[in-house]
């Protein structure tokens, strides 16, 4: 059973409240958090250690504080969050190698618990509609996080076959969203107008934050081992989820192409990588079946209810703000002398 | 405070009362929030005093007010009502309040803009007439497959309206789409819309899982691009694949035969080598395109008949048949069959093509 937790990549938001969640856990009786900088925000009784995950020191760490369980959150998803592409890559990949060197040698360690995405499936226009666990990519993404990401589960995996006495979770997350995280996908919503795809639209899927550190919890206290897909029920399409953050959307034909996209970058509205923008040209669906079934894990939020809590808290006031929409459906309503049952 | 209003407003625009009188005032019934008193705000051709809409009367106001009573002397009393779900379906749109399943299908916007387009041309362009169409199951999943021609796919199209509007039940017919529909600027956006899905094995899986209506057009670009002179003249069958995944979800095979749609447009020569470099499967060449220019867009009226067959159920079978290629070959063959002579026979019938 887990008693110490380390986690890595706790001086990030998501990092630190998962720390402070999992520290709160009557199962779990030390939490050492560990990351380069110290976390600007609360993380609850986790104890801080200062320390690189590309550095071996890790393997001191994780020794002196008889650490059993690894909950990795430390791969960075832009380039901004690590000062640049190749550090990110870097702490992504290098990192990744070595605290799961360290976890190899490790005598204490029992289970590892891995943070990642779905953007592993990236994104084309020869996707299933839904991914499975065991699919592969249809177009294998070739730069960025989706490439990072690919590159640390198969370093997980070889870990695995190393060790096959450590139960291994690799947790595969849609994009979070909610009232407080802050992602590029939060931030690409809370532009005043958005570019998008001139005539595509992406379907998109949610998960609540809430629900994200709940899911992480529970594979964390209950070693559940496997690949899990992690998502709110349902899809959003990208026009539908613009039209309800009350956004108005200015459909570019080349946001692919590099002079579009290197100017909305330049005018540092967005970080738009290519692979981001594959996304927001196709969008993604995952199947979580098997998260329901093996992990044991339901949602509370659906996507669409997820992507409602962010509005609430971040898209007021927009073009199309729902309160103006339904304000004036009134009151052309109220001309037809059709007043109550628009109002009820 | 708006969390509040919203889950009450939204049921609401829903229940429409029974076509009663107008007059019936379902404000004072109904008595919801809006009963703040701004009397005559919005004040309506019956005299009484209208409540809400917390506005105070102004020139845009007075202009609505007399474009409300014009809407009303123009279209009836009646109207109100459809404006009234109008606005509501407006907003909806507007505000993203609809709901698409997982594969991008947005019923209400299939239901409401595509369908409507297309009717036109599905009742007066092509005088579609629909056979067998009691040969499709009211519910659960079954997989439709169909002969495809006509240089530009229309006939998915036109099988789309009629499967929903002649069929008792108004399914949505699935469709599987090549990965060029995919590609496309707006036409990806539409075919997802509108309920078209990759045409991949585990796609098909899925829909025929969740007992969906099921189209697949397997001749894919040979039969759409195929040259006016061998009209009618079925191409291979894809691999088969479309069979596997109904004998794996015991789905019946309906074979659905169209004839009207090698006429639309004519295909005289392809233009390869600019295919090539737009990455088409084919540029066509047709009596009327490219010389007409946009006017060569224009289909040929060519009278449609769409015949549904009788079903061919799968389900006895058992899933591990699924995994033999020879009975896989003779099913596919037998669909194959079917279409071509159904396809001979309603030829003989229509005659003229043009009539």
């Amino acid at each position: 059973m887990s008693r110490v937790v380390l986690v890595t990549g706790v001086a990030r938001y998501l990092g630190a409240r998962f720390a402070k969640l999992i520290s709160g856990d009557p199962a779990v009786d030390k939490v050492v958090g560990i990351d380069v900088i110290p976390p600007p925000f609360d993380i609850g009784r986790c104890e801080f250690v200062r320390a690189d995950i590309r550095n071996p020191v890790l393997g001191k760490v994780i020794a002196g504080h008889g650490v059993d369980t690894v909950v990795h959150m430390n791969v960075l998803a832009t380039p901004r969050e690590a000062g640049g592409r190749v550090p990110q890559k870097e702490i992504n990949v290098i990192g990744t190698m070595q605290l799961l060197a360290a976890c190899q040698k490790s005598k204490s360690v029992r289970s590892l618990v891995v943070k990642s995405s779905t953007t592993v499936y990236g994104a084309s226009s020869r996707d299933p509609v839904m991914f499975t666990e065991e699919m592969a990519p249809k177009v294998q993404p070739r730069s960025g996080y989706a490439k990072d990401s690919i590159e640390v589960e198969g370093y997980v995996r070889g870990f695995s076959r190393r060790r096959p006495d450590v139960d291994v979770t690799t947790m595969r997350f849609a994009n979070f969203i909610g009232p407080t995280v802050r992602t590029p996908m939060t931030e690409y919503f809370t532009m005043p107008v958005v570019p998008v795809v001139l005539g595509h639209d992406a379907r998109l899927q949610f998960i609540h934050e809430d629900d994200g550190l709940a899911a992480l919890r529970l594979a964390t206290v209950e070693h559940r081992p496997g690949t899990f897909n992690v998502a709110g029920d349902g899809v959003l399409m990208l026009s539908q989820a613009l039209r309800r953050a009350g956004r108005a959307a200015v459909p570019l034909p080349g946001l692919a192409s590099s002079s579009v996209g290197a100017w909305v970058r330049r005018a540092n509205l967005a970080s738009f990588s290519p692979e981001q923008v594959q996304f927001l040209t196709y969008g993604r669906g995952v199947d979580t079946t098997r998260m329901r079934r093996e992990l044991g894990f339901s949602p509370k939020y659906s996507t669409a209810e997820a992507f409602d809590e962010f509005v609430q808290a971040r898209c007021r006031g927009g073009v199309l703000d729902r309160e103006r929409v339904h304000r004036v459906e009134r009151v052309f309503a109220g001309l037809l002398g059709k007043q109550g049952q628009v109002d009820g | 405070m708006a969390d509040a209003q919203r889950p009450r407003k939204r049921p609401a625009t829903k229940k429409v009362p029974p076509r009663t009188k107008p007059e019936s005032d379902s404000a004072h019934g109904q008595g919801g929030p809006a009963g703040n008193g701004a009397a005559g705000a919005g004040a309506a051709g019956d005299g009484k005093p209208r409540q809400g809409t917390p506005v105070r009367p102004n020139p845009v106001e007075e202009m609505l007010t007399f474009l409300g009573h014009a809407a009303k002397a123009l279209l009836g009393e009646e109207a109100e009502e459809r404006l009234t779900e109008g606005l509501a379906f407006l907003r909806r749109r507007l505000t993203g309040e609809y709901e698409v399943d997982l594969f991008g299908f947005d019923k209400e916007f299939t239901e409401a803009v595509l369908l409507p387009l297309l009717r036109p041309l599905y009742r007066y362009w092509f005088r579609v007439e629909v056979r067998g169409v009691e040969n499709i199951p009211a519910e659960g999943a079954a997989l439709l497959v169909a002969n495809h021609s006509g240089t530009i796919p229309v006939d998915s199209l036109m099988t789309q309206v009629a499967v929903h509007d002649e069929h008792p039940s108004h399914r949505h017919l699935r469709m599987l789409g090549a990965d060029l529909v995919f590609r496309l600027p707006v036409v990806a956006d539409v075919a997802r819309k509108s309920g078209t899905t990759l045409a991949c094995n585990e796609d098909t899986e899925r829909l025929l899982g969740s007992g969906e209506l099921v189209g697949v057009w397997p001749e894919g670009f040979k039969g759409v691009g195929k040259p006016f002179s061998e009209r009618y003249k079925l191409q291979r069958f894809g691999r088969g694949g479309f069979v596997s995944a109904a004998i794996r979800a015991g789905a019946p095979i309906v074979p659905c035969s169209i004839v009207g749609a090698e006429e639309i447009y004519p295909l005289i020569a392809h233009v390869e080598p600019l295919a090539r470099l737009l990455g088409l499967p084919y540029i066509p060449v047709t009596p009327t395109f490219p010389w007409l220019g946009p006017l060569g867009l224009i289909p040929l009226p060519s009278k449609w008949i769409i015949q549904f067959g009788s079903p061919i159920p799968t389900d006895e079978l058992g899933a591990g048949s699924a995994e033999d290629p020879m009975l896989v070959f003779d099913l596919t063959d037998r669909v194959r069959e079917t279409i071509q002579h159904t396809l001979y026979t309603l030829l003989t019938e229509r005659g003229n093509p043009f009539r």
